[in-house]
């Protein structure tokens, strides 16, 4: 009788990319949790409706191409890409900036490229910067924190998150600008009465109310990634340690023009979460782990020179797709030294 | 001298740009002269893409001619034996986009062949000897001649001199030592309904 | 406490060693028919050295080892060899291979092995014969013969003997099961193997710490020896060759060598106890512990089984249900291989028969994307990049995969192993890897194609540049002779001196040497010659049988015919009275047209004559030849042309062209003609030869067509000879006057043989269409003499030879018009070429040209013609 004949190893370990996948999601919660408990339900909202847009839109894109649907959304990369996104925009943000934001996310991005595994770029940060890019005001308006919140207001409700993302009714006394649009906003005062005179610090600890524990989650769901295996330490160590070191150098005791502690600048904004979960996104950054490290340290490097010299308060987007371009470059400098070899070669070497 | 250059901005102009033209010329021609890489002229890099088996498909007689032709700028897609691979490797090379192979100089065929006269039937009349690129084949007059296979490289160029048609191409066959994993089909070959550029891809890559 | 390195990568699956440790090594019964495959090893197969039908003994040596690295086989019990046949070979192409086919005699007899106590005394050289007569290969996977191994270069001193007794892969516990129950062999043998190699300073017998029966057994038969005995963490791939010198020395083998190059030889376990057996008792290599697992089996142990044993007879033994069974893998789950075909026998290498069940290996899930997740990297034991490898397999960029060291790849299977995607990585590398050696090897044939193509491009070259450097020499001594002549005539012995026309020609005729006396005697030396090939030619005609050979031979001498006529015009010049101005002007210009004619005869002469007595035992293959030769004539009579107008026009050419014709004369199949005798007695000779010719054809033509056939050759000779002489006066080259003279010579040639046409057959269309047509073309041809103040009749009879060939394609046309029509254009036709002829004929009369009577005659023909046809018209 004929057996099958396939070539070896016949053993394989258990589990797949969409378990990956799923692990990803789930290691999102706390940082989700953090948002939607001191921002309210828009993040929530957000991310239900960005991870419903690119899951259409990759069923839609993959119909085209003629793929296996259920195959294919089997690996949940099109969730975790809505997911990403939705935790990345601001809450209460209009319904139509999620849904192309998304879009733009995985048909340009992902599907044009050639689908998952295909892509040069984070889908998630090439959507969010197309929309930081198409619509600054709505893209700009942040939600004000629970701590921040004026006497008596209470945090937006369901129905009137709804009616804000889905008819754009705006609701007074909501909005507000994150720590690191204010800091960027500062020029006169010393850090530390800027601080006292600005509530949103004032009602925080180090680094803004809400916004740090926001980052704290996000580092919660980090390191039991890091834990599950799903990724290796280099990237996000690496452009934790950075940003830490050039902020630490740039930190001159807290003057008007200060560019920022670094506590500010590790818990603040998207940090964790570009760290943990954008800069690890194993498709569009280097492959080594040499080349990870390096990888890690330009992006922490290029979020702390935009934030700290350029026109955007925030950069992890920016950095995250300058760094994609940089990827290949440093995978050639970065082959390791391969069992018996004396040298590590460089890519395109010809054999020795 | 000088004042006379001041007071004739133009001349002076001239003076200045004809030196520096003559200083950087000199160091130009100092370099090409010093530093002259001896370069693989393009010849020998179309040669060596090209498989020798000096057959003449290409209507040229071997395959340094046909790698001199290209080199003139005649078209890359007259060579049966090496196929597209070797259609691809010279466009890579010429930076071209790769054509097909132009099927008027002949079919690229998927087996390699190797030329075998029938012993018995040999009358010994050397025209296959003359005919042969390679002198694989050994033999006198009279005398029954037979084909060196290693040295073959099939170009049929024997067969058709032979005037009792006692020489076959064989294909060579696959032994135990040159057997080897077909690379196992891609993701997107996995399934049946998928378009047309990917079929291409599923008709090349072997079943695994 | 020995240090422990550790290596990067690995990977930690399922041991599943407990299932086959549960019962005690077992035996099987002997299978019907036991298969040695010859090429079990790596290296070259070995030979066969018995024959069917013999009767051999368990232990008696089968197949003998053929060359260096290969390795004898023996049988493994007593009976009958029963085939020498391809067989399915357990190998993971599946494909057959020689196979000595043994059916047990149920005896199981031995021979008589030759024991030795002292073994330790023995050297090297002796110990080494002993382990090769015995047949040993590494029994760990690869199959390596051990003797081979066991002799390292001089160059490179061992100083560390590992044992391996890793068993990293899964499943697979006949080496923890052979540690256990013989622990002391292998201790022996890794003594043997110590002796043999000179002592390294380091022996080490490496265990997994997974195994710590084993370890506690041969630890304790260890004991009082210098061998240590190491322990390590469980980690695959471990047990590899180079990771494990990795792991007990810290050192890396470099990529592409051998671990002797770094002073470390690795032996597994299995063979060392071989080796000892085979030292101290003589013992081939006839069977081996392997490990019989695997949920679609009822029994799970390690089994001693007897090589050549059928797998279907070992998982017969076993209870095996194959519909469980969700494949069937020789060797372990990370490395072994697939097997299509229960039917292959058990081998040297094979430690390991899994049959699994079909929860245990499920059929490997469709490959998703690869996500570059890099877990592959982490668990490579090479530290390579899978994920990019994988990468470039897919894109067939062998370059970028050369340059990720795909070569270091031990196939491993750890990266597909950890894939999260199910991508099955090791295929592709094996497939990537396959098709690079295959265009490595390809490469270098293809490189020692070209040197051999051009090196024969420089021997051609080579020969043919010294038949040049002969032509020089002869040149040199016509040059010579010619200026004896013209010292001759210098001093007034040559009647014609100073004519300016001689000289001319003359000077044209670099070949002509001698005086024409000379010449005549060679010519008649030459005759005498001749006249015996054409016997032979004629002889061949008459044997021929077949109506196709004949036609063949006829066609042949068609073409000499033509030949003849000038030989003939040649022969009437030659006489030495007719040795005025004239003749010897024609004489010279003929010859110096002959060099290639005379070729191209002797050519003709050659290949009738030499396949001779093959052309009478195969008919089919003469005529191929001949229709080859026939290809080669035409061919070589343009090059007759163009011969013309390279020696009126410059040497270099003609030597060119000559060497073209020597070349296609060498290649003809019988030996290359001797180098041209002198041009006028070869010329001489072959024109009589076509002479002769003509007359052993006449038989079988009639005269019509042969004066038909010279008509039509010699028009085209003439063609050319115009075109170069126009060529000429356009160059304004100083042979113009010998040209047009020779032009003259073809024309009046021509003109005869029209009239003998027209005496034969008056109606002959050529003779009338060409006659008359001629004329109108005779007139632009004039045109074109007038400025050259060459008389103007010596064009016409190459008009008229054009004008065959219009008036051809016409009679084609009117073929296809309505017979009035015809007729019409016919009389309009016959119209015009009377006018004409009477325009000629007057002309003739007028320089009282020898063709006059001819052009009469044409006249009255075409007028007679006309009115013939007239009538017809009318009539229709």
């Amino acid at each position: 009788m004929a057996f099958m004949k396939i070539s070896s190893p016949h053993a394989t370990r258990s589990g797949n990319t969409g378990d990956v996948m799923k692990q990803v999601i789930l290691a999102c919660l706390p940082g989700l949790l953090a948002l939607s408990y001191f921002f309210g339900p828009g993040s929530l909202m957000n991310v239900m409706l960005a991870s419903a847009t690119a899951v259409a839109c990759e069923a839609a894109i993959l119909k085209l191409r003629n793929r296996p649907i259920g195959f294919y959304l089997q690996d949940y990369s099109a969730v975790v890409t809505g997911v990403l996104l939705g935790l990345a925009l601001p809450p209460y943000c209009p319904w139509w900036v999620v849904v192309v934001g998304t879009a733009s996310a995985i048909i340009l991005a992902k599907h044009l490229y050639g689908g998952m595994g295909y892509n040069p770029f984070n889908p998630a940060m090439v959507g969010y910067v197309i929309l930081l890019i198409s619509f600054p005001v709505e893209m700009t308006q942040w939600a004000a924190p629970l701590p921040a919140l004026e006497e008596g207001q209470s945090l937006m409700s369901f129905s009137g998150a709804l009616q804000q993302i889905w008819l754009g009714i705006p609701i007074d006394g909501y909005t507000g600008a994150t720590p690191l649009d204010l800091f960027k906003q500062n020029d006169t005062l010393l850090v530390n009465d800027f601080y006292q005179a600005e509530s949103l610090f004032a009602t925080g600890h180090f680094a803004g109310a809400g916004w740090e524990w926001v980052n704290i989650g996000f580092l919660l769901g980090g390191l039991y990634l890091l834990w599950r295996n799903i990724f290796t330490w280099h990237a996000p160590i690496s452009m934790l340690a950075t940003m830490f070191v050039l902020s630490a150098l740039f930190y001159d005791g807290g003057s008007s023009n200060s560019a920022g502690s670094p506590l500010l600048h590790l818990f603040s904004g998207a940090t964790m979460l570009g760290a943990f979960f954008i800069a690890t996104d194993p498709v569009s950054s280097a492959v080594s782990t040499k080349g990870r490290l390096i990888y890690g340290a330009g992006i922490g490097a290029l979020v702390f020179l935009i934030r700290a010299w350029g026109n955007y308060p925030d950069a992890i987007a920016f950095a995250v797709l300058l760094m994609n371009f940089a990827a290949p470059f440093i995978d050639y400098y970065t082959l390791p030294r391969t069992y018996g070899h004396s040298n590590s070669r460089r890519a395109t070497e010809k054999s020795e | 001298m000088i004042d006379y250059l001041l007071t004739h901005p133009f001349i002076g102009a001239l003076v200045a740009l004809v030196s520096l033209a003559l200083i950087f010329g000199a160091i130009l021609g100092f370099a090409a002269v010093q530093f002259k890489v001896e370069g693989d002229p393009i010849v020998d890099q179309l040669d060596n893409l090209l498989p020798q088996t000096q057959c003449g498909q290409c209507s040229y007689p071997g395959c340094r001619p046909y790698a001199e032709a290209i080199a003139n700028g005649d078209a890359i897609n007259k060579c049966p034996p090496g196929g597209q691979a070797t259609i691809n490797a010279i466009a890579d090379l010429l930076d071209v986009e790769a054509p097909t192979l132009d099927e008027e100089h002949g079919e690229e065929s998927e087996v390699k062949t190797v030329a075998y006269i029938r012993e018995d039937e040999c009358i010994g009349c050397t025209k296959c000897i003359q005919a042969c690129p390679m002198d694989a084949i050994l033999g006198a007059a009279k005398q029954m001649h037979t084909v060196i296979a290693d040295e073959c490289t099939g170009c049929d160029l024997c067969v058709e001199p032979c005037p009792v048609d006692c020489i076959d191409m064989l294909p060579i066959e696959t032994t135990l030592g040159d057997w080897h994993w077909q690379p196992p089909k891609l993701p997107q070959q996995q399934f049946e309904n998928i378009i047309a550029t990917d079929k291409q891809a599923v008709e090349d890559g072997a079943a695994a | 406490m020995t240090k422990i390195w550790s290596i990067p990568g690995g990977v930690h699956p399922e041991e599943n060693k407990s299932q086959s440790l549960q019962l005690p090594l077992g035996e099987i019964s002997l299978a019907e028919e036991l298969v040695y495959p010859l090429n079990q090893h790596i290296g070259a197969p070995a030979t066969a050295i018995v024959e069917v039908g013999e009767q051999v003994l368990a232990g008696q040596k089968i197949a003998e080892a053929k060359g260096m690295i290969s390795a004898s086989i023996h049988a493994s019990t007593s009976g009958t060899i029963t085939a020498i046949e391809d067989r399915t070979l357990p190998h993971p192409s599946g494909m057959s291979g020689e196979c000595i086919v043994l059916t047990p005699d149920g005896k199981d007899s031995f021979a008589k092995f030759e024991t030795c106590e002292n073994y330790l005394a023995l050297d090297h050289d002796q110990l080494v014969a002993k382990i090769r007569e015995a047949g040993i290969t590494g029994m760990g996977g690869a199959g390596f013969p051990t003797a081979v191994k066991l002799s390292p270069r001089a160059n490179n001193p061992i100083d560390t003997l590992i044992i391996n007794g890793t068993e990293c892969e899964p499943y697979i516990t006949a080496d923890d099961t052979l540690m256990q129950t013989q622990a002391d062999d292998i201790i022996k043998g890794t003594q043997l193997l110590a002796h043999m190699l000179g002592n390294p300073q380091r022996v080490v017998i490496g265990i997994e710490d997974n195994k710590p029966d084993a370890i506690k057994a041969v630890t304790a038969a260890a004991a009082g020896t210098a061998i240590e005995v190491v322990s390590f963490p469980t980690k695959y791939p471990s047990g590899g060759e180079k990771q494990l010198i990795q792991i007990l020395t810290g050192k890396e083998v470099p990529s592409g060598q051998l671990p002797a190059s770094i002073g470390i030889v690795l032996q597994n376990v299995g063979t060392t106890v071989a080796a000892y057996e085979a030292v101290r008792f003589g013992k081939p290599l006839i069977e081996r512990i392997t490990t019989v697992v695997g949920e679609a089996l009822q029994t799970q142990r390690n089994i001693k089984v007897r090589l050549g044993t059928p797998i279907n007879h070992v998982l017969a033994e076993h209870g095996f249900l194959p519909k469980n069974a969700s494949r069937l893998i020789m060797g372990g789950p990370m490395m072994g291989f697939a097997l299509e075909n229960e039917n292959v026998p058990v081998v040297k290498a094979t430690n390991c028969i899994l049959a699994p069940g079909k929860k245990e290996m499920a059929p490997p899930a469709p490959a998703q994307a690869c996500i570059r997740c890099g877990m592959c990297a982490e668990a490579c034991p090479a530290s390579l990049l899978p994920q990019q490898m994988y990468w470039y397999a897919q894109a067939e960029d062998y370059e970028k995969l050369e340059a990720h060291n795909i070569k270091d790849c031990i196939e491993c299977g750890a990266c597909s192993f950890v894939c999260p995607s199910n991508i099955p990585l090791v295929q592709h590398y094996r497939a990537a890897k396959g098709t690079m050696r295959q265009q490595a090897i390809e490469k270098e044939k293809s490189d020692r194609s070209r040197l051999r193509f051009e090196f024969r491009q420089e021997r051609i070259a080579k020969a043919e540049a010294e038949k040049e450097a002969k032509r020089v020499t002869r040149k040199k001594a016509a040059e010579a002779a010619k200026k004896k002549i013209e010292a001759q005539k210098a001093s007034g012995e040559t009647p014609a001196a100073g004519n300016d026309l001689v000289a001319n020609a003359i000077a044209s005729a670099k070949q002509t040497q001698a005086s024409p006396e000379e010449q005549q005697a060679k010519l008649e030396r030459a005759v005498s010659g001749a006249e015996g090939r054409i016997e032979k030619l004629q002889q061949r005609l008459s044997e021929t049988e077949a109506d196709d050979q004949k036609a063949k031979l006829t066609a042949q001498i068609k073409q000499a015919e033509v030949k003849l006529q000038d030989a003939k015009t040649k022969l009437a010049n030659f006489s030495p009275t007719a040795n005025d101005s004239n003749a010897t002007a024609t004489n010279s210009n003929t010859d110096a047209n002959d060099p290639v004619a005379a070729a191209i005869a002797r050519a003709q002469a050659k290949m009738t004559m030499a396949p001779d007595e093959k052309l009478r035992s195969n008919l089919e293959s003469l005529n191929k030849r001949l229709q080859k030769a026939q290809d080669k004539l035409a061919a070589a009579k343009a090059d007759n042309a163009d011969t013309v107008d390279a020696l009126q026009s410059g040497v270099d050419k003609l030597k060119e062209k000559i060497a073209t014709t020597e070349k296609e004369l060498a290649q003809l199949p019988t030996p290359v003609a001797e180098p041209p005798a002198p041009e006028t007695t070869d010329a001489a000779t072959a024109a009589i030869e076509r002479a002769k010719a003509k007359a052993a054809a006449q038989a079988s033509m009639s005269p019509e067509d042969k004066l038909r056939n010279q008509l039509t050759a010699m028009s085209t000779r003439i063609e050319k000879a115009q075109s170069k002489l126009v060529s000429a006066k356009a160059d304004n080259a100083d042979t113009v006057d010998a040209l047009q003279m020779g032009l003259d010579k073809m024309f009046a040639k021509q003109q005869t043989l029209r009239d003998e046409l027209r005496q034969l057959n008056p109606n002959a269309p050529e003779l009338n269409d060409a006659n008359v047509k001629a004329e109108s073309d005779n007139n632009s041809a004039k045109n074109e003499q007038e400025s050259s103040e060459t008389p103007a009749p010596v064009k016409e009879p190459d008009a008229a030879t054009a004008a065959i060939e219009k008036a051809k394609a016409k009679a084609a046309a009117q073929a296809s018009m309505s017979p009035e029509e015809k007729l019409r254009d016919q009389v309009a036709s016959l119209e015009k070429r009377l006018e004409k002829a009477q325009q000629r004929l007057s002309k003739a009369e007028a320089e009282d040209d020898e063709n006059i009577d001819a052009f009469r005659a044409g006249v009255e023909k075409t007028r007679s013609k006309l009115e013939q046809t007239r009538a017809q018209l009318e009539e229709s």
